[in-house]
């Protein structure tokens, strides 16, 4: 248990760390190459040596920029910060990718349990499970809003559309895992079908499918943020990171910033995820977590 | 000749909750060439350990170990070891032949003398018919009679033997014993062999070295005066069955007093 | 010394060829009748009045022909972004995965790298990589789809020079071999496989990368922009032919490295057969 909780606490400074490393690799980036640094608070100056594109302040705005556009207003004369705005756009984003995510890894679970009892179907459908990820799904997403009509029901079924196929390859994977002799074991107990799949299979695969939801949480904030474009939802994260690039040229804090918290989300759902995970396996000995 | 010749040779590990444990305690052995040295013991007994430390893959925490009238690090880089290990640990990628080849590719041999090396081998080992199949597509005593070849292909003076029939059944291993022992007249290698059966190392050695957890330190040294060349007659006679019996009760003797010393210790702590 | 007996284990060397085409075909029989048997319900459940949102396959394959040009353009285009991205982003991510496998600390902050790129939407990146790289360049889509490639290859290609069996790094150490020997002979062979698997993930994300960074604008005659345009216009056959070589693009790119990974690692084929 020490030992489980410790392994979200590395992920959370893992993944901190990284962020540092991030920061400071930008700031060094701009230090090298941006425009010439004016922190008149602190009375610094400094010229950089080189100039590039990509580092200068409009592409590559310095990082405390960023954090003081949070706290401006969104747009002139409103009363709401940038920072009030994303959160709401944040949670609002989140709350569909959620619905995707619960029902792709349904949906997913469902067919990986089909297909490990039946040779025949999977020989037949897994391929197209497969080729189903090779479709672009910003290209399939108007077609999808056109289908299914303008909103959040558009946006829920591309971010389940994206979500069901790692649940479903894991899930098989899981499902299959039990050594064959603990099924012969139950089927020497005369057990069922589904009853082996409750008390064998299942929690076998319980491992595989938390490493598969990690992906599918990330996959289902892809899939939310993709779709609220086309699908004319203007209230998310997707919807932002199109409007504050169209004001790119005047504001290319608010962009950046849209694009953090979009990071963010992400970050969060995956360490919600872990924190299942390592509940739910609590006492389980062995490795949690399988590639 | 001695071969090896350890001395006074300790190793400690550091254990993660802290403290450490002693894995070898006052080693004192000395093999001579040509010999055929069995390390026996439970689990825990240090007996790969002494293996490693002779090898020079682990270094002793005290004492010296001295390889051919060298220090064992000089032996490693002098190239003075072949090693098999408990697992075949074949290249997945390499034909049974590129296995064999391997160690003389990168120890530098010319490659028409790799070549001739690697036909020699393979049949020394009775494989010649499979020098370019891949290792999967061979059985478990197959892997391991490559992983020998290998081991051998270099004509190293010493083969260190890790347990290497411990995962196959009873009648490849008898076979693989035999067949262990008849390489081990043709090329006249000093081999160390750990193992924790006793009849194989009754079987194939001509001294039996047994060994005691916690910490790891020898307890008996057993002479094996079997005739050679050993068969499966050896097997069915009177004084094996009593050098068995000898080298069992040398490790039941100490197993128990050694258990009883972990009681004691459980019960103070 | 029997070892007929003893191969007893190991696959029966002279299956014959009819044989193993039977159990090919038999493998790939219903995939196969099931893709047939959706084109011809998809065909019969789509026709019928008009333009749907769901043409029927014969509307699709029409639009293949009528706007052969366009689509070819286009098709090209994307590919090169795509090859481009995919080329790109190996590139990286094996000189990074090679320059870091060598220091343990390294690859203790890569492994939060790469759960933090497993857990970031790195698709928002896209409007700000077309800033950078210009939004007419195909450079920009290029970096949005080597950015999706990178992540994978790094770590997969790491996992493979690291993740040597022990014994076998013992083996070497016995014969008292340089670094460089053990990198050329284990580390590099035993990572081969480890790289494959990452490229084939790699061809799929580097079209969708390719194709999302065409999502937030660029030149028109691109695959995402003619799905995007031709639906707003109602032509959703050609959307659709237009969605089918994005798809097809990303299957091939994948059967031709699966095909490389026949012919670099042999070996590794008939081991997964097998362990399957």
């Amino acid at each position: 248990m020490k030992a489980r909780g410790g392994r979200i606490l590395r992920t959370a400074l893992g993944i901190g760390l990284f962020l540092v490393l991030v920061a400071l690799a930008w700031e060094a980036f701009k230090f090298l190459g941006g425009d010439p640094w004016r922190l008149e608070g602190i009375g610094f100056f400094h010229d950089p040596p080189f100039r590039v594109l990509q580092a200068n302040d409009r592409q590559l705005p310095h990082l405390w920029e960023i954090a003081s556009a949070l706290a401006q207003p969104v747009q002139r004369n409103q009363d709401q910060t940038l920072g009030q705005f994303l959160i709401g756009a944040a949670l609002f984003t989140w709350r569909e990718a959620l619905i995707g995510f619960v029902l792709g890894a349904l949906i997913g679970l469902a067919l990986a349990s089909i297909f490990i009892h039946s040779r025949l179907l999977e020989r037949a459908f897994v391929p197209y499970v497969i080729a189903s990820q090779t479709i672009p799904i910003v290209a399939l997403a108007p077609i999808i809003v056109v289908g299914f009509g303008r909103g959040l029901v558009a946006v829920v079924i591309i971010a389940t559309y994206l979500t069901f196929f790692p649940v479903t390859i894991a899930a098989m994977r899981g499902l299959s895992s039990p050594d064959p002799r603990a099924v012969e074991l139950m089927r020497s107990y005369a057990a069922s079908r589904w009853e082996i799949y409750r008390k064998v299979r299942l929690p076998a695969a319980v491992p595989y499918l938390f490493t598969a939801l990690k992906l599918a949480a990330t996959a289902s904030i892809v899939g939310a943020i993709i779709g609220e474009g086309p699908g004319g939802v203007p209230e998310g994260l997707g919807r932002a990171i199109i409007n504050f690039n169209q004001q790119y040229v005047s504001g290319p804090e608010k962009l950046w910033a849209t694009i953090f918290i979009a990071g963010l989300v992400g970050i969060c759902f995956f360490l919600v995820i872990q924190l299942a995970e390592v509940v739910t396996l609590r006492g389980r000995g062995g490795s949690a977590s399988r590639a | 000749m001695t071969a090896v010749r350890l001395a006074d040779v300790q190793k400690t590990f550091p254990i993660p909750s802290g403290g450490e444990t002693v894995a070898l305690e006052a080693i004192e052995l000395e093999i001579g060439t040509r010999e055929f040295v069995s390390l026996i013991g439970p689990s825990g007994c240090g007996k790969s350990t002494l293996l490693r430390v002779v090898g020079d893959l682990i270094q002793p925490t005290a004492g010296s170990v001295e390889v051919n009238g060298k220090p064992a690090h000089q032996a490693r880089l002098d190239r003075d070891y072949g090693m098999v290990f408990q697992a075949p640990v074949l290249f997945d990628w390499r034909t049974v032949e590129g296995n064999v080849r391997l160690p003389l590719e990168v120890m530098g041999f010319a490659p028409s003398e790799r070549d001739r090396r690697v036909r020699e081998m393979l049949d020394l080992v009775e494989l010649g018919g499979f020098r370019s199949h891949y290792p999967h597509q061979l059985s478990g005593g197959m892997q391991q009679r490559v992983a020998i070849a290998r081991a051998l292909a270099f004509q190293p003076p010493i083969l260190l033997m890790d347990e290497p029939f411990g995962a196959l059944d009873e009648m490849t291993r008898e076979r693989l014993n035999t067949e262990l022992l008849r390489i081990w007249a043709q090329t006249g290698t000093t081999i160390i062999f750990v193992t924790h059966s006793i009849p194989e190392a009754v079987f194939l050695s001509t001294r039996v070295v047994s060994m005691s957890p916690r910490p790891g330190r020898i307890t008996s040294v057993i002479e094996i005066d079997l005739p050679q060349p050993r068969t499966d007659q050896t097997r069915e006679s009177e004084r094996y069955f009593e050098l068995v019996t000898e080298v069992r009760e040398s490790l039941r003797g100490r197993v128990s007093s050694s258990a009883a010393r972990a009681r004691a210790e459980g019960r103070i702590g | 010394m029997s070892d007929a007996a003893e191969m007893a284990r190991s696959p029966a060397p002279a299956r014959s060829a009819a044989s193993l085409l039977a159990a090919r075909v038999l493998q790939y029989l219903p995939a196969a009748l099931v893709f047939v048997a959706g084109i011809v319900l998809w065909e019969f459940a789509a026709a019928g009045t008009g333009r749907r949102v769901i043409p029927p396959p014969s509307a699709i394959a029409a639009a293949f022909v009528e706007e052969g040009q366009l689509l070819r353009r286009a098709t090209t285009a994307t590919f090169i972004e795509a090859l481009g991205g995919l080329a790109i982003g190996t590139v990286l991510g094996v000189l990074v995965a090679f320059s870091t496998s060598r220091w343990a600390t390294a690859r203790g902050i890569l492994v939060p790298v790469a759960i933090a790129s497993s857990a970031v939407p790195l698709i928002a990146i896209a409007p700000i990589l077309n800033n950078w790289f210009g939004i007419l360049n195909p450079l920009s889509k290029m970096m949005m789809a080597a950015l999706l490639v990178f992540f994978p290859i790094m770590i997969n290609v790491t996992r493979g020079l690291v993740e040597v069996p022990p014994a076998a790094l013992e083996l070497m150490r016995s014969y008292a071999t340089s670094e460089w020997e053990v990198l050329r002979k284990v580390r590099v062979p035993n990572m081969l496989p480890f790289f494959f698997t990452a490229l084939k993930v790699g061809t799929t994300l580097t079209f969708i990368g390719a194709i999302v960074g065409e999502y937030f604008g660029g030149t028109s005659e691109v695959l995402g922009r003619v799905v995007i345009t031709s639906m707003s216009s109602g032509s959703f056959d050609l959307a659709w032919a237009g969605i089918l070589l994005g798809s097809a693009g990303a299957i091939v790119s994948y059967l031709v490295v699966a095909l490389v990974e026949r012919l670099v690692i042999p070996w590794y084929a008939s081991l997964q057969r097998e362990a399957g």
